[in-house]
């Protein structure tokens, strides 16, 4: 699948999109197939995204996985540093990113 | 050190003011973000993997205690509670928000800081040595000339879009604790056989892709013409360094083009050229800076003698103090490199700390290395046992200076947008895993760096052992290089050969520093090994070639 990150223009906080909204969690990427620069587009214009960019992942029960590594540090957070991560409670957190 | 006069701070206020502005039009969609981001940049603001990240200038790593006490208060009241210092003596938040951005910039105005030229390709922040001043090995202070230098390249109208970024270095001792050869321009006060003080100037030295030692390209420059023979280096490099390609457009490139000769003869004509324009500044200005180097109320006639009998504080003043100018007094190395840490991260109250024993112990003064860790330059050997011991408690008395866990390593994947591998990941394992071997005091000097892409913030070029992480298909792999060095004999670190994954680079390390305790002849460091024995012996035992 294909789905859709940036950044929060006045946080910069990591965001993904669902579809409707930019969220804080890559389980609610959804699938852009072949919207995303229209999205993208749209999005920054509206300065409610910055940055923004498609990329692969793939989708199971466990939820969606982006392909790349960089892209699971993202998402999740530094791995060094898991209390400030989003899963600072996981001790498999890890684990899913690399 | 240095304190700002009205001209200096109008500057940095005026600033802040230009940049609140330029955010404000930002968030209001005045500017899109291909007009912003320059602008951003050149107030050292990124945006990076998680958030935007401001990179603080600290000039030649000089912090006096009030400053250090605005840095923690900035981390607490801006970021999540720490800053990472850097490669480059400064400071960076990985955690800033766009819309704070321009009230933490006014807040460190205040104690005369900023975050200007921390980006961009123009001259960054001079660096030079964490114990200038202090060290009785140093010619001069170096300090004043950095702080001249400092002024002529801020908001250098000339300067301002360099081919790509600019680092400059200035030590004023033949031991060198900057990397100076490894800068595009490394300036070496020294002294002339006639007993004057001049400027020796090596140009076109880096890391990153392209790794190169500087050559020198001029012996001895007068200190009344410094500026100007800058100038002339710079002024070459401005009108024929590469444009087309930003991999090929750092001075070092143009050097090895041209040639070193060749470039030497254009930065002379340039610099005939400059003497006749009287570019130099007013001498004034040099005396005006300099008294604010000089050396504090040393007190004389003190203990030189030190109490050794805990053997933990012995071993911290054996690896983390450096002799002093002045009798009674040496310089003491703050490591923040904790077994399994972060390197050069430090806390909120660990900033605190250091600030308020720097104002007890060390003259108000603090300074930020090159390798990531803080020194307090001036400390009464009488006072370092309870300097230690306030260290220790607080987790920042660790004995481990220039030793193999006192690593370098760059923010890596877990920060860096630019990154392909984790840096930090390996370091804390190395760290760990050494220190439970016991081995660490054994090994002696090892300079271990680790870089998590071919950028080479973390130096691995010039590691004794040093680390490049890669992207292999998507996964983290990283190479292993041998026999760098940034210090006077500079070397480039070749790579052994095919690289390793996360567990496999850890076993490596530790098959090399095992060859070189086999190895190894009397009073010989790893690298002096290396150099003996070459690159096989560590090859066949990594590979079986």
């Amino acid at each position: 699948m294909k789905i859709l990150t940036g950044n929060d223009l006045k946080s910069g906080a990591v965001v993904w999109w669902d579809g409707t909204i930019w969220s804080f969690y890559v389980n609610d990427a959804v699938d852009v197939r072949d919207q995303a620069d229209e999205i993208i587009a749209r999005e920054q214009s509206a300065r409610r995204v910055n940055s923004a960019y498609s990329l692969e992942a793939t989708c199971d029960e466990q939820g969606v996985r982006p392909a790349h590594i960089k892209d699971r540090v993202r998402a999740l957070g530094p791995t060094v540093r898991p209390d400030l991560t989003l899963k600072p409670k996981d001790p498999t957190a890890m684990d899913w990113v690399i | 050190m240095y304190k700002y006069d009205n001209y200096d701070q109008a500057m940095v206020e005026t600033r802040v003011a230009e940049f609140r502005d330029q955010t404000r039009r930002r968030l209001e969609g005045k500017l899109s973000e291909e007009q912003f981001r320059p602008l951003r940049l050149m107030n050292g603001l990124y945006l990076q993997l998680h958030a935007y990240m401001l990179r603080v200038a600290i000039p030649y790593g000089t912090l006096n205690s009030a400053q250090m006490h605005a840095l923690a208060d900035t981390a607490e009241k801006y970021d999540r509670g720490y800053g990472h210092f850097t490669t480059r003596q400064n400071i960076q938040y990985n955690w800033i928000k766009l819309e704070e951005a321009p009230d933490l910039l006014a807040d460190l105005a205040e104690v005369e800081m900023h975050a200007i030229q921390t980006s961009g390709n123009c001259i960054r922040n001079i660096s030079s040595d964490h114990f200038a001043g202090a060290a009785e090995d140093e010619l001069i202070d170096p300090r004043p000339y950095a702080e001249l230098l400092r002024q002529w390249s801020s908001f250098h109208p000339e300067f301002s879009f360099l081919p790509r970024k600019f680092k400059i270095a200035v030590i004023a001792s033949e031991t060198d604790r900057a990397a100076m050869k490894l800068h595009d321009i490394g300036i070496q006060i020294v002294k002339s056989d006639s007993g004057e003080i001049g400027a020796r100037f090596y140009v076109g030295g880096g890391m990153g892709r392209t790794p190169m030692i500087a050559p020198p390209i001029r012996d001895f420059v007068p200190l009344d013409q410094l500026i100007s023979y800058s100038e002339a280096c710079l002024r070459v490099y401005n009108r024929y360094g590469r444009r087309d390609n930003k991999y090929k457009a750092r001075i070092k490139i143009l050097v090895h083009e041209l040639g070193a000769d060749e470039y030497k003869r254009q930065v002379e004509e340039e610099f005939a050229h400059m003497l006749e324009q009287g570019v130099e500044p007013p001498l004034a200005e040099l005396e005006r800076i300099k008294p604010y180097f000089a050396d504090p109320s040393f007190e004389t006639g003190l203990p030189t003698e030190i109490d050794r009998s805990d053997p933990d504080f012995a071993l911290w003043v054996d690896t983390n103090t450096n002799p002093h100018k002045a009798p009674g007094y040496v310089s003491a190395v703050i490591s923040l490199k904790p077994v399994g840490g972060i390197p050069g991260d430090a806390s909120t109250e660990q900033m605190h700390l250091m600030a308020e024993l720097s104002k007890e112990y060390s003259f108000d003064e603090s300074r930020v290395t090159h390798t990531q860790n803080i020194v307090l330059p001036h400390v009464k050997i009488a006072d370092l046992y309870a300097l230690w011991t306030k260290l220790d408690a607080a987790g920042l008395g660790s004995p481990n200076l220039d030793t193999i866990e006192d690593i370098i390593a760059c923010p890596g994947l877990d920060y860096c947008s630019l990154a392909n591998a984790r840096s930090i990941p390996l370091a804390q394992q190395i760290s760990k895993r050494f220190a439970a071997s016991g081995k660490t005091k054994e090994l002696g000097e090892l300079k271990l760096k680790i870089s998590g892409c071919i950028n080479a913030c973390g130096h691995h070029h010039a590691g004794h052992i040093g680390i490049l992480g890669v992207d292999k298909k998507g996964v983290e792999n990283y190479q292993l290089l041998l026999g760098g060095s940034e210090a006077q004999d500079t070397s480039l670190a070749k790579i052994t050969g095919r690289g390793f994954d996360e567990a496999g680079i850890i076993s490596a390390v530790e098959t090399v520093t095992d060859i070189y305790l086999d190895k190894r002849e009397e009073g010989e460091r790893f690298l002096d090994t290396y150099r003996r024995i070459g690159m096989d012996p560590f090859k066949e035992a990594l590979y079986g070639e």
